[in-house]
């Protein structure tokens, strides 16, 4: 038995002088990091300007009551043919609709890209049955035509397209369908959204194939094969 | 002790005191001191860890909602410079309250999404993820069509998308109405904001991850180790519930942005996304798109049958 309360006296006394030492040892680690505060201090007066404009931000934004508008970008105007060929000069150029189209009796005749024999031919056009000129107009090439002919600027393309897709531009109005950018709120600030042709072809609209790109690396990403996966599959089960 | 005392002494031969003293019962008295002293130190180490990476001020810093502004002038100040010491970046961390009138919640067109990922890397660079894990709040997981039961999918796939006889579903942290995640929370280091958002102090969790086990959306991430983000790619518009560099060690969360949103500004990953799919409002606006949303598409919610209420919906065209 003695030996026994020998061993635990041993065993006490090793321990107090283990605690002291650990104990002394952090009150020079926490004198450390008492300078670190100070070192921290000179950097408060600038926060303190940052904490002032931030409110005095917030005073402006409650002073202007008024909403920002939501603006929808727009096509830069009627497209513009890139020349294949170069000029005597050596330069290459663009140009509009109308250079070649005003010279020319426009072909109602051709209904598809395929009927195309000298121009426009390495068009793919996959946009239901409709012909060229349902959208573009044979009177005026450097505008488009609406189904009841008026004439309407290529600016004003999401008029044309809303005339068949009615569904898809409720849906853009109410912010359903074709994403945007900016601010939630619009008393803070602009919204910015696309218009339909910033994301579909018009001459073949269907959203293309995108490739992933991004991964995370975490456990649910761990390939299927991998043996730690199965056994966190099978936990899982057992829940 | 007696019986001891006689042991010891009873050689009355003359010899050196100290070579006396050191009998075997002495050798296996100190041997086993000095093993029971090196377990208590390498028992206690940890604790020395950890006091060197806190400061005294973390460590005495009270919960978020105990801070007074001067309180919580102070404790930014101390994570800016923190920030510019261990990564090298002047940042700006903000301290973004719930705009009054608002309740966010999110919205995403499955009839749109094409499972490309650009809001899961937005997700990663504006939230400061770890650069090495690329890591993000954002899930998207591959369906087969038919069903919604996210456990059926998989998050691998890579290639061409979207893939005919595939859905694809980006999974968050839903913003419960009755978080899961809050309940099981011992030491109240997560709770849900006034405009939905259930955030997390950072500065008070223990990182026991009990959170994480309790989310059905397995939406939280956990630090295990220090995140590495190069001084360049450090984001500097910061917020201290928000996109702030995490500690090692604590679990994080999608926030919706709020350094973003309560500004009034649209979250990272729907500005990112280039298909439109996703939408995000205040639910408490009656004119406002999510409502015209929830009110005239068909709308789903994940595991709508364990009763965890999300500000998230699914919506079909």
């Amino acid at each position: 038995m003695s030996r026994i309360a020998n061993l635990l006296f041993a065993g006490v006394v090793c321990l107090i002088g283990a605690m002291i030492f650990v104990a002394t040892s952090p009150t020079a680690l926490r004198e450390d990091s008492h300078t670190t505060p100070d070192a921290v201090s000179p950097v408060a007066p600038s926060d303190d300007i940052r904490f002032q404009s931030a409110s005095e931000s917030a005073a402006k934004s409650a002073g202007k009551p008024e909403t920002y508008p939501t603006v929808i970008r727009k096509p830069s105007g009627p497209p513009r043919i890139e020349l294949a060929g170069t000029d005597p000069q050596g330069r290459t150029g663009s140009v509009a609709c109308s250079t070649c189209h005003s010279v020319r009796q426009p072909n109602l005749g051709n209904k598809t890209a395929a009927t195309l024999d000298e121009f426009h031919q390495g068009m793919t056009f996959s946009h239901g049955s409709i012909t060229c000129y349902s959208c573009h107009n044979p009177d005026d090439s450097d505008s488009l035509r609406l189904a009841d002919g008026t004439s309407v600027a290529y600016q004003e393309v999401m008029t044309l397209c809303s005339q068949c897709h009615s569904k898809q531009a409720e849906s853009f109005a109410h912010g359903a369908h074709g994403g945007m950018n900016g601010h939630w709120d619009l008393t803070r600030g602009p919204q910015m959204k696309n218009n339909c042709i910033d994301c579909h072809d018009p001459h073949a609209p269907a959203y293309p194939k995108m490739i992933v790109g991004f991964k995370p690396k975490d456990r649910f990403n761990a390939p299927l094969d991998h043996s730690h996966d199965h056994e966190g599959a099978e936990s899982h089960d057992e829940h | 002790m007696t019986s001891t005392e006689t042991d010891s002494t009873s050689p009355s031969k003359p010899c050196l005191p100290i070579v006396e003293n050191f009998s075997r019962r002495a050798a296996v008295k100190a041997g086993f001191a000095t093993l029971g002293a090196g377990a208590f130190v390498a028992a206690i180490s940890p604790l020395r860890q950890a006091a060197k990476n806190t400061s005294a001020a973390e460590f005495m810093q009270t919960h978020y909602t105990e801070l007074s502004p001067e309180q919580k002038a102070d404790v930014i100040a101390r994570l800016e410079a923190e920030t510019k010491e261990k990564y090298g970046a002047d940042v700006t961390i903000g301290d973004d309250r719930p705009i009054p009138g608002t309740k966010f919640v999110y919205a995403i067109n499955l009839s749109v999404c094409n499972g490309n990922g650009k809001c899961v890397e937005a997700c990663h660079k504006e939230n400061n993820h770890d650069r090495d894990t690329n890591q993000s709040y954002i899930r998207v997981i591959e369906m087969p069509k038919g069903t919604m039961d996210m456990e059926q999918g998989s998050t691998t796939y890579t290639g061409v998308v979207p893939k005919d006889d595939k859905f694809y579903l980006p999974v968050q942290c839903q913003q419960c109405d009755e978080p899961p995640c809050v309940d099981v929370c011992p030491v109240k280091a997560t709770w849900k904001e006034e405009d939905g958002i259930v955030v997390v102090d950072y500065n008070w969790c223990i990182g026991c991850r009990y959170c994480e086990a309790a989310c059905p959306y397995h939406a939280r991430r956990f630090n295990w180790k220090k995140p590495e983000v190069p001084a360049a790619e450090v984001n500097p518009d910061q917020s201290y519930l928000s996109n702030r560099i995490r500690p090692v060690g604590v679990v994080e969360k999608c926030t919706y942005c709020l350094h973003r949103t309560r500004r009034g500004k649209l979250p990272a990953c729907l500005e990112a996304c280039p298909t439109g799919a996703r939408v995000f409002g205040n639910i408490l606006d009656k004119d406002s798109n999510i409502r015209w949303i929830l009110e005239n598409k068909r709308v789903y919610i994940l595991k709508e049958e364990l009763g965890t209420k999300p500000a998230f919906f699914y919506y079909f065209d």
